[in-house]
């Protein structure tokens, strides 16, 4: 088996560890918007990250092969390639493959050979009763742990992660992504402080269309990495966004799991808290920290996460890392600094610090009963939030 | 009287300081001091000396200093003093050599190998004297994941006991330890919101009012068991074997089983109380999973059952298999264990340490994808707060802790628990030695150790920049080793300081 | 660095202190931004209007050893980036905004006022001057505030506050008005209120839940003094931000509640001998 963590992690670290910004922007409507905003938001937050690392997940953006499952792989030789063919030819229909267009500029150092696949899996290779979901996620592991030199980062349907070392603006333009549309837009600007930086490496993380954006150090990893190990999971990257990732896919795709309860189990309330609840909600908190314990994030963190029709952004229960939300229009925003939001629209309906361990959930408006969760136990129903003047 | 021994200790007496008071004489329950009243000294018999330390502690004018017997027989690193002497003592009566306490030998501690992380810079390290800092710890299995039916969340049905805190009480039996002692732990369990457990002995009926900080045992001799008596408890334990003792039995005597302990363990007054090396219902895992499910069905399904195994070189398998079987706790009971009586070669020469059976009993459970059907508790050889993180981090959901408990009571690990003669009024029936413990002081004092050693674990916990401690159980790397070898730190599954 | 900005430090040697220098931030990168405001405040310029301010940082930070810096007027228009006002002695800084992380952050004289929220930990160590917020503030504001001699630190919060409040308080007093626009506004239900507080006093107009606060804390009603140091900020407070109006009405002193140290020492059983 190839070994991952020498790539992403050459020193051997017990794990990799980067702190930085991070920004997330849905339409609600469903409508497609251009990369501009957020590149723009992002750079702006360029100084929390340290050119070791950008990324960025859309989320709609091959509408014309929205049935295929696209998977975007990075390609350090052409004899990675051509093993990778080899196996994706096996296991899968390939509607299309080409070369996802880039480019090159001084800053971009050393990057790999990036294709894109359009892919069905073929249900004759599949040998046992499972979702095609799972079948795509074994072939996707698979290639990660036994293929050298190729690395599958995206593996979703109408969606894609494009990510590299360098800053996120850099890594914008070398894949053109202002050209792309997309409804939902999540980004990372990374700062690690124990890796050269690996391409594989940088932020966001993702399975199917589950994608994970981190700032922050979870200082449970160990814990909750020998709990996921224990449902198969290989963690190859040894970072904590990874561990993020898995644990979603776990509770959300695997379990079943409602994501606010996902994000319920990432970050629960105080013992102390959960005991003045009334009986209904006590006992479901003590079911889940009691069942899903060893899935508490520990220490602190904010991600964003999404997948399609959903962008839910989250603390840590005690806050230890920022995170601002804002709403205009149908966008709803989530970012590590106001700044960068104000950045991109000024004027803001609502723009508000969500409560450390309550989630915002922005969600597509024709879902019923379902627009913005607020993410605040402060916020009452019907309480307005005071929205202050700018310029 | 066995003349071929030297003594082991002697007594220092400062006759300036000396007044003559005669408390010496009266505290000691081992036979040392005596009183000449013509010369108006005190005398001692140094050979009866355990060096319990009772009589220097109470001296009012610090007259008294205990020592190790200087004169001894040649050094010689082979035939050390103790062989030398025990092989004495077997000659001259042709017995099985007896003990207290746990194993006392130099094997490698691995608690003192091992080093805590803290957290710097790319992560804060939390206050936790300011910030929340969470130990409730919940014992039982949990599910494999949980179901919710129209959004309403369907209740897990496996039971599970709370603890305030990861650190119970082990099982220590009335009995084996004396009244006070037993209710001491019993109270002191009960208000902190852990759990004490009532040994084998037997549970007696005014104390039932702590039942839900009560672990009962149903051990091989099988005293004071009815449906009442598991009814009462918040947990059932079953009791294989113990580290200090691993494949036999135990003994108490005729002579302590006065009218209380008596009807405490449902056995005629005077009557020997013999208890069985193996259970004779269990030869085989596939009885203790009969065992483990009458138990059940007694408690109806409402209280999670435990099975206790001493720490031996197939544990992870052993624990595997209990697992399958139905048990909602594992406890390993390590090398270094306690015990109120057991033969020395056995004590000192059986079982493993507790940290490399505990790294590798979880790592197997973890490995075939059923940790989480089972809570792990370990004991055997914990002395302090940072034991307690380190098994934590290596993967046990609590501990027991036995010897520390008696030492917080009084006890100075004499290891005469087994003469029935504790002068400090622990592991002792006889009732002149027995009030030495006042169960209010005994209470406050356990109750303090809990709180001091939950604040430490609170630090610990905060200076790796945790908040809660299941967030450090089986966190591996939040430890590192050191001065350990390649296979040692394999199986601890943790890596070498600096690495 | 933008064109306007630029303009106006090679046209001029010599400002007057009642001059309203006109900045636009606008792209400008946070170095450039406060060594410009350092080096028009060395030819004389102490007021500063700045435009289009997204998430520059430590503005007010780097204005030590000048001369009447306490003098200084900096107005922000926009979002100024976090650790506003670190480490400042002595100018005022005023945000038409919301202030993000870290305002304030051990200041030891001067003036904040900010008509938007602002962050978390604002006023962290602060040992002198004053913040006025308009809006709500973040996670653990106030944290570890100080004080020593005739140095006491203030802060006046118009609207409500998270978790954490105050943790650690040293000194100082803090002010909630509790959302000022209405008359009977319930506390909000933020958790951990002066964990650890072993100095000065939070005083919140609304009634304060115990399980709302740290074990550290006390809860009673102002003294007498502390009722006029009430007074005299909620004047202040409605002053900067034009609400004369409101004042009458803020100013009922049965609605306050006191929060406070109920031991300098609060960790005194802590230890073993």
């Amino acid at each position: 088996m190839k070994d991952l963590s020498k790539v992403n992690n050459p020193y051997n670290d017990e794990k990799v560890i980067s702190q930085c910004s991070i920004f997330g922007m849905m339409n609600t409507a469903g409508d497609p918007v251009s990369g501009k905003d957020i590149i723009t938001a992002i750079s702006n937050m360029h100084d929390r990250g340290n050119g070791l690392g950008g990324g960025f997940a859309i989320y709609g953006c091959y509408p014309e092969r929205s049935d295929d499952y696209c998977l975007q792989i990075m390609f350090d030789t052409k004899v990675s390639q051509e093993d990778t063919e080899v196996y994706l030819k096996r296991f899968f229909h390939i509607n299309l493959s080409e070369e996802i267009p880039t480019f090159p500029m001084k800053a971009i150092k050393n990057p790999p050979d990036v294709w894109r696949y359009f892919v069905q899996p073929k249900v004759e290779e599949m040998h046992e009763i499972i979702s095609e979901d799972d079948a795509v996620t074994r072939r996707v592991f698979r290639i990660n742990t036994r293929i050298d030199g190729a690395y599958v980062f995206s593996s979703g349907k109408n969606m894609g992660v494009f990510k590299g070392v360098g800053f996120p603006e850099e890594i914008a333009e070398y894949f053109g992504l202002e050209d792309y549309l997309g409804y939902i837009w999540t980004a990372h600007g990374r700062f690690p402080t124990n890796t050269q930086g690996w391409w594989g490496g940088a932020h966001p993380f993702s399975l199917l269309d589950w994608t994970v954006v981190h700032n922050g150090e979870i200082s449970s990893y160990g814990a909750n990495r020998r709990f996921l190990e224990m449902y198969d999971y290989v963690c190859t990257m040894h970072t904590d966004t990874e561990v993020v990732a898995y644990a979603v896919d776990l509770l959300a795709r695997r379990h079943g799991l409602a994501i606010e309860t996902v994000m319920d189990i990432f970050s629960p309330p105080v013992w102390e808290q959960i005991d003045r609840m009334d009986q209904k909600e006590r006992r479901y908190f003590e079911a889940i920290r009691s069942t899903y314990g060893p899935l508490l994030l520990n220490g602190p963190f904010a991600i964003i996460v999404a997948h399609h029709g959903e962008m839910v952004a989250h603390t840590d229960r005690i806050r230890l890392r920022p995170m601002v939300a804002g709403i205009q229009g149908d966008m709803v925003y989530a970012s590590s600094e106001e700044s960068a939001i104000r950045l991109v629209s000024p004027e803001l309906e609502r723009v508000w610090i969500p409560v450390g361990g309550h989630p915002v959930i922005a969600r597509l408006k024709d879902v019923p009963d379902h627009d913005v969760v607020e993410g605040g136990r402060e916020l009452e129903k019907g309480e307005k939030v005071e929205v202050y003047p700018t310029c | 009287m066995l003349t071929s021994l030297l003594p082991e200790f002697t007594v220092d007496r400062d006759e300036g300081r000396c007044i003559q008071c005669r408390v010496c004489e009266r505290q000691c329950s081992f036979d040392v001091f005596g009183y000449d009243a013509d010369h108006n000294v005190m005398v001692h018999r140094e050979e009866n000396c355990v060096a319990c330390q009772r009589c220097a502690v109470l001296c009012p004018t610090n007259a008294l200093v205990i020592k190790n017997n200087e004169y001894t027989y040649k050094p010689n690193a082979n035939w050390t003093r103790e062989y030398i002497q025990d092989l004495k003592k077997q000659a001259e009566t042709g017995g099985v050599l007896l003990t207290g306490m746990g194993c006392d030998k130099p094997h490698k501690i691995y608690w003192d190998h091992i080093l805590i992380n803290a957290s710097q810079v790319t992560n804060p390290s939390i206050d936790p004297l300011r910030e929340p800092m969470e130990l409730r710890t919940y014992l039982g299995r949990k599910p494999d994941h949980l179901e919710f039916r129209d959004g309403e969340l369907e209740l897990p049905d496996y039971p599970n006991v709370v603890l305030s805190t990861p650190i119970m009480f082990g099982a220590m039996s009335y009995g084996a330890i004396s009244y006070n002692s037993f209710q001491s732990l019993a109270r002191a369990a009960f208000d902190y919101g852990t759990l004490f457990n009532t040994g084998e002995g037997g549970w007696p009926k005014e104390l039932r009012k702590y039942g839900k900080a009560t672990i009962v045992q149903c051990a091989s001799g099988r005293f004071g068991l009815d449906l009442e008596y598991f009814n009462d408890a918040a947990m059932v334990e079953i009791k294989i074997g113990q580290g200090a003792k691993p494949g036999i039995g135990g003994h108490l005597p005729g002579e302590k089983v006065s009218e209380h302990i008596s009807l405490t363990r449902m056995i005629p007054e005077g009557s020997d109380a013999i208890s069985p090396a193996p259970h004779h219902d269990i030869y085989s895992i596939e009885d203790l999973h009969m065992l483990i499910h009458a138990l059940k069905e007694a408690v109806d399904y409402k209280k999670p059952v435990s099975v206790k195994i001493s720490a031996v070189h197939n544990a992870p398998a052993i624990a595997s298999g209990m697992v399958r079987a139905g048990a909602d706790i594992i406890v390993l009971d390590g090398l270094r264990g306690g015990t109120g009586a057991a033969p020395k070669i056995l004590r000192d020469n059986v079982g493993i340490p507790i940290e490399l059976a505990l790294a590798a009993v979880d790592t197997r459970l973890r490995n075939e994808g059923i940790r989480n059907w089972a809570s792990l508790v370990v004991s055997g050889g914990i002395r302090n707060s940072a034991d307690i993180f380190k098994a934590i981090a290596l993967g046990a959901d609590a501990v027991y802790i036995g010897t520390p408990a008696l030492m917080a009571l009084g006890c100075t690990v004499c290891q005469k628990c087994y003469t029935g003669k504790c002068a400090w009024g622990i592991t002792t029936q006889d009732p002149y030695l027995t009030k030495r413990v006042n169960p209010e002081i005994g209470t406050q004092n356990l109750k303090n150790l809990l709180r001091a050693w939950s604040l430490e674990i609170k630090e610990l916990l905060g200076c790796g920049g945790i908040n809660s401690i299941e967030s450090v159980r089986g966190n591996r790397l939040q430890l590192r080793g050191i001065g350990l070898e390649d296979w040692e730190l394999d199986t601890l599954g943790i890596r070498g300081a600096g690495q | 660095m933008s064109a306007s900005t630029a303009q106006v430090s090679k046209t001029r040697t010599r400002y007057s202190a009642t001059q309203w220098v006109k900045l636009d931030a606008q792209g400008v990168y946070y170095k450039d931004l406060n060594r410009e405001i350092r080096s028009l405040a060395l030819k004389g310029a102490r007021r500063f209007e700045i435009r289009n301010v997204f998430g520059q940082r430590y503005l007010g930070t780097n204005l030590w050893g000048i001369e009447d810096r306490d003098k200084i007027q900096i107005r922000v228009y926009g979002t100024p980036g976090s650790d506003m006002g670190a480490f400042m002695d002595g100018p005022m800084i005023e945000v038409f905004g919301n202030a993000q992380d870290a305002t304030g952050n051990t200041m030891n004289c001067g003036k904040v006022v900010i008509h938007g929220s602002a962050g978390d930990v604002l006023g962290y160590g602060m040992r002198g001057g004053e913040i006025y917020v308009r809006g709500n503030v973040g996670y653990r504001v106030g944290i570890h505030m100080k004080e020593y001699m005739d140095k006491i630190p203030t802060v006046v919060i118009g609207g409500n506050m998270q978790d954490f409040f105050g943790e650690y308080m040293a000194g100082g007093r803090i002010i909630v008005l509790n959302k000022f626009f209405e008359d009977n506004p319930p506390v909000r239900q933020s958790y951990f209120i002066g964990t650890g507080m072993h100095g000065g006093a939070i005083f919140i107009r609304g009634d304060v839940d115990l399980n709302q606060i740290g074990a550290e804390v006390g809860v009673e009603d102002p003294t007498d003094s502390e009722w006029k140091a009430i007074e005299k900020y909620v004047h202040n407070f409605c002053r900067v931000f034009d609400l004369e109006a409101k004042k009458a009405k803020l100013l009922k002193r049965h609605k306050f509640t006191k929060l406070f140290a109920k031991s300098s020492r609060p960790y005194g059983r802590l230890y073993a001998y």
